[in-house]
């Protein structure tokens, strides 16, 4: 087994180098970051100061190697519009959409898996049409619009949760739910596909003949099964969450990274823009070779090989 | 025994030939789409969508541009100011919603469907070259999807369109190169399957070239897989566009996005909160219509897949 | 009225599956019985009802399958009427089952101790110290080496020898008056195959248990057989002892069966052996003839009148046929006859 994950490290190892170069390249790929950073009037000399003062006039992959060297020695280099450090100011940040995505999955979670167990267990009942069908309704719903129908509803008219800022706990009430349904439905979805599969197995049938409880049966026996891929799943839904959280932070005004990027893409802040990038990128390689650890340890036949 | 010999009379012969009538796969095909309660409702209301938007101009007197400060915010007919002029009632700058609703599938269609195809051409490529090269080539072609699958896609797309501006052509290009994972990841499987499959084998050895294997023999099983994959990708495309506009990074203003209608309204929420719900739920049922008419189509085509 | 030896009691038993397109007769009106110490085996082919039967004994049919019985009686205790969570007291612990496959019908993510423990204590039998010694003797029993060891191994670790001798330690966990063992053989290599049918033999010897082996294989059936029940298109149609079936097979179909397979000492070398052509006919739909009558050399006019009752001729010796007794087998082809004729 370790050998494996050693593989897969190193497959890691290389995905996250070319994520740094892509992250890195994005803003620069229209070619000129200077003049866009320099305005509209700016005449070439202008240009070309600018261009010197960010270091923008050299090859590119210096510039690169320049700002990887930096990188993993700690130095993300500094915001151009607050000229804050990107570390300080990610540092800051990063709390919050943490809070925000763990709580959205946690949220998520507890709908998803009891409701995909119940779904898988009466198969064509009310209850496994409710749960499609809230699968379907929150598939198809976009995001932001929930949050602003939650906002209207909750915040507004019936004002019981608190519509903005980032102080209290219920701040993140509304933005979980909302964040929560977009990645509830996969995991549902998951969970009542393989206990449907666990439950039609043949061992489940031994378990029966061997006469233990309905209990035993689906959750010692089926569901251990069953959640394996969902782990998975879990884990890599955590990293789009980090990654996706821009649009619900921008809806209720929460100061996380995502919206952080979001601001330094309109105002080409570079520095900060490709280090968010390649940070929740990373984020996302972590997670899912985290993943592939906990597979091969809940999976004996991985494990053990 | 003679008595027995007398009466005995073969009913059958020992080795009867039973005629068994099987339906041919269309026939099966068509009683299962036209049973089946989610394809029948995907399918008409995408079709009525297709027809709206391209119907448009005729369906409606109103220009989706033309703004009319004098009629601005008047609410939809089933409130209380609202009247039939307007059915759905007025934006901030005058201009019928209904009209902007209805010019605004335009963007949303071409735009997922767009995004779906160009993503859908170049995740079937790849997908069927590394499934059927295997080796290095699919290992290049996993750490391609990898590559991708790391990336915030949200992220990314918001930067491209800061880079290249947000036409319906850069938005639908920038989504359709951001989407194409996973139909490589289900083309690839299904190819690696087909290709030791016995008639792929029978082609190699009667020395068919590799494009024409590919195309004739893997290509067909794969089809119906990436008409289901290309259906859900349109309607992620769909939602990520209409959060891209929301966000003022999408379709720029005054074309009629309806993520972008919500993100109007959102000035007006509290007063009008029609002018947030009404193109909410136009992507809502769009979205959930496109999902289960993928869904569907998996159904009639493979059921054995499902539960 | 039930002998003391008796363990399990079934007469009329059927079950009927609700399809779309209609009733599928699965199983129509079986009887069956086991004494201690004693092997019955249900042989026929594939899609025959004999697993659905013993699915139906055990209480592990599917939703869509209704199950009716005139008597269903295991160690005299009347099984239909008993709620399902008494059902599931019995199973495990009075009566237990082989499944064919070892591979697929074990955890594979729980440990073969774990799942062998787990059948102890949940029937009450004693704590979980107990059980793990009670495990570790019969691994030991069906000729498991370092049982110790292997009570803490996966299913995917051992040989399929191995997972289906752990299989039938495990249905011997709670000492069941009742075992039941479907196709227990048949994913197995042929040399395994012995040593698991000689080690149900050397078990039943020891703890006189009533033993059910459903099977397709004839040679089974000769080796381990006390009684034989043969079953087609979900009815029984030919019962006796193993002695009686073999050497005097009434049925056409069950002469059919005995045809297929060569005899040492009976078929002369060279010689070919007959086929049955044709196919199982359809379940659905009410009993109105032999369901036999397609693929009978011998079939007349009344085979197609009405449904064939069971004809028992003496206790324990019946069969569902309306050619008289004593009736010769017809030859199958002409090639035969000649041989017959040299």
């Amino acid at each position: 087994m370790s050998r494996f994950l050693i593989h897969r490290a190193l497959i890691a190892l290389l995905v996250a180098i070319t994520v740094s170069i892509i992250g890195f390249t994005l803003l620069r790929l229209s070619g000129d970051l200077a003049s866009a950073l320099a305005g509209d009037t700016a005449t070439q000399e202008q240009i070309a100061q600018t261009a010197h003062l960010y270091g923008l006039d050299r090859p590119f992959y210096v510039q690169y190697f320049d700002w990887m060297w930096k990188a993993l020695h700690g130095d993300l280099g500094r915001s151009l519009f607050t000229n804050e450090p990107v570390t300080f100011l990610i540092g800051q940040r990063v709390g919050v959409t943490a809070q925000l995505s763990i709580m959205s999955l946690i949220f998520a979670l507890l709908i998803a898996i009891p409701l995909g167990v119940v779904a898988a267990t009466r198969p064509n009942s009310w209850i496994d049409r409710l749960s499609l069908g809230l699968a379907v309704l929150g598939q198809g719903m976009p995001n932001f619009w929930f949050g602003l129908i939650l906002i209207i509803v909750f915040g507004v008219s019936l004002r019981w949760l608190p519509i903005s800022g980032t102080d209290h706990f219920s701040n993140f009430i509304m933005p979980t739910i909302t964040l929560g349904t977009s990645v509830m439905p996969a995991i549902m979805r998951l969970t009542r596909t393989g206990m449907l599969d666990a439950l039609d197995s043949d061992y489940i049938r031994t378990a029966r003949a061997k006469g233990l409880s309905t209990g035993s049966v689906l959750f010692k026996h089926a569901l251990r099964n069953a959640i394996l891929p969902v782990v998975s799943l879990t884990a890599v839904s955590l990293g789009f969450l980090l990654g996706g959280s821009v649009i619900v932070e921008s809806v209720f005004a929460l100061n996380g990274i995502g919206f952080l990027a979001f601001q330094s893409i309109l105002r080409t802040d570079f520095p900060v823009v490709q280090s968010i990038v390649v940070f929740v990128s990373l984020c996302y390689i972590l997670l899912t070779l985290l993943s592939d650890m906990i597979n091969a340890y809940l999976d004996p036949r991985i494990r053990l090989g | 025994m003679t008595s027995i010999e007398r009466d005995r009379i073969i009913i059958s012969s020992p080795a009867p030939t039973f005629e068994i009538e099987a339906p041919s796969p269309h026939m099966i095909m068509r009683r299962r789409a036209l049973t089946h309660p989610g394809f029948l409702f995907g399918a008409t209301v995408v079709l009525a969508t297709v027809l709206i938007a391209i119907c448009a101009p005729l369906l409606t007197p109103y220009d989706p541009y033309a703004q009319d400060l004098s009629q601005r915010l008047i609410p939809p007919v089933w409130a209380v100011k609202g009247s039939w002029a307007h059915i759905f009632g007025t934006d901030a700058m005058g201009r019928d919603y209904l009209t902007r609703l209805m010019y605004g599938a335009r963007i949303s269609l071409t735009i997922g469907f767009g995004a779906a195809a160009i993503a859908g051409i170049i995740g079937t490529s790849l997908g069927l070259i590394g499934g059927y090269f295997g080796g290095w080539v699919d290992s290049v072609v996993m750490y391609l999807v990898n590559v991708k699958l790391a990336l915030p896609g949200i992220l990314v797309a918001l930067s491209l369109i800061e880079v290249f501006g947000g036409s319906v052509f850069s938005v639908t290009l920038i989504l359709g190169v951001l989407f194409w994972d996973r139909f490589i990841v289900v083309t690839r499987s299904v190819t690696q399957q087909t290709r030791v499959s016995d008639y792929v084998t029978a082609a190699e050895a009667v020395g068919a070239s590799r494009p024409r294997i590919i195309l004739g023999e893997v290509l067909p099983n794969v089809l119906n897989h990436i008409i289901v994959i290309a259906s859900l990708e349109m309607a992620v495309a769909i939602l990520v566009e209409a959060a891209l506009s929301f966000l003022g990074l999408g379709i720029r203003p005054p074309t009629p996005s309806w993520g972008l209608m919500i993100a109007e309204g959102r000035n007006f929420m509290f007063f009008q909160p029609y002018l947030v719900a009404v193109p909410g739920i136009a992507i809502l049922v769009l979205v959930v219509a496109i999902n289960m008419l993928g869904d569907g189509i998996r159904d009639i085509t493979a059921p054995e897949g499902r539960n | 009225m039930n002998r003391p030896q008796e363990v399990l009691h079934v007469e009329g038993l059927s079950v009927a599956i609700d399809t779309p397109s209609g009733t599928l007769r699965a199983v129509s009106d079986v009887d069956l019985h086991v004494d201690r110490g004693e092997t019955l085996c249900i042989v026929g082919e594939s899609g025959c009802g004999k697993t659905i039967t013993s699915l139906g004994i055990m209480g592990l049919l599917p939703r869509r399958a209704r199950l009716s019985a005139k008597r269903l009686e295991l160690e005299g205790r009347d099984l239909a009427k008993l709620s399902g969570r008494e059902r599931a007291a019995l199973r495990g612990d009075r009566m237990a089952m082989i499944f064919q496959d070892p591979m697929t019908s074990l955890n594979p993510v729980y440990t073969i101790g774990n799942q062998m423990e787990e059948i102890y204590v949940r029937h009450g039998k004693g704590n979980h110290k107990q059980a793990r010694e009670r495990a570790e003797y019969l691994l030991q029993k069906v000729g498991i080496s370092a049982a110790t060891s292997r009570l803490g191994q996966y299913p995917h670790q051992l040989s399929g020898g191995l997972r289906q001798r752990a299989m039938v330690a495990m249905t011997l966990m709670c000492d069941p008056t009742l075992i039941i063992a479907d196709e227990p053989t048949t994913a197995l290599d042929v040399t395994i195959q012995a040593q698991i049918l000689h080690l149900l033999d050397d078990l039943q010897r020891e703890y006189n248990m009533a033993l059910i082996l459903i099977t397709h294989d004839l040679g089974v059936v000769a080796r381990m057989a006390d009684r034989v029940v043969v079953m087609y298109a979900g009815q029984v149609v030919e019962t006796g002892t193993a002695e009686e079936v073999f050497a005097a097979p009434r049925h056409p179909y069950t002469r059919g069966l005995l045809d297929c397979i060569p005899i040492p000492g009976k078929t002369r070398p060279g010689a070919p052996l007959g086929s049955i052509p044709g196919m199982v006919p359809s379940l659905l739909g009410p009993l109105e003839s032999c369901q036999f009558r397609n693929r009978c050399p011998q079939a007349f006019a009344d085979c197609a009148k009405a449904a064939i009752p069971l004809r028992e001729t003496a206790p324990g010796r019946a069969d569902r046929c309306l050619l008289p007794l004593g009736t010769p087998a017809q030859p199958r082809r002409a090639s035969e006859a000649l041989g017959a004729a040299e």
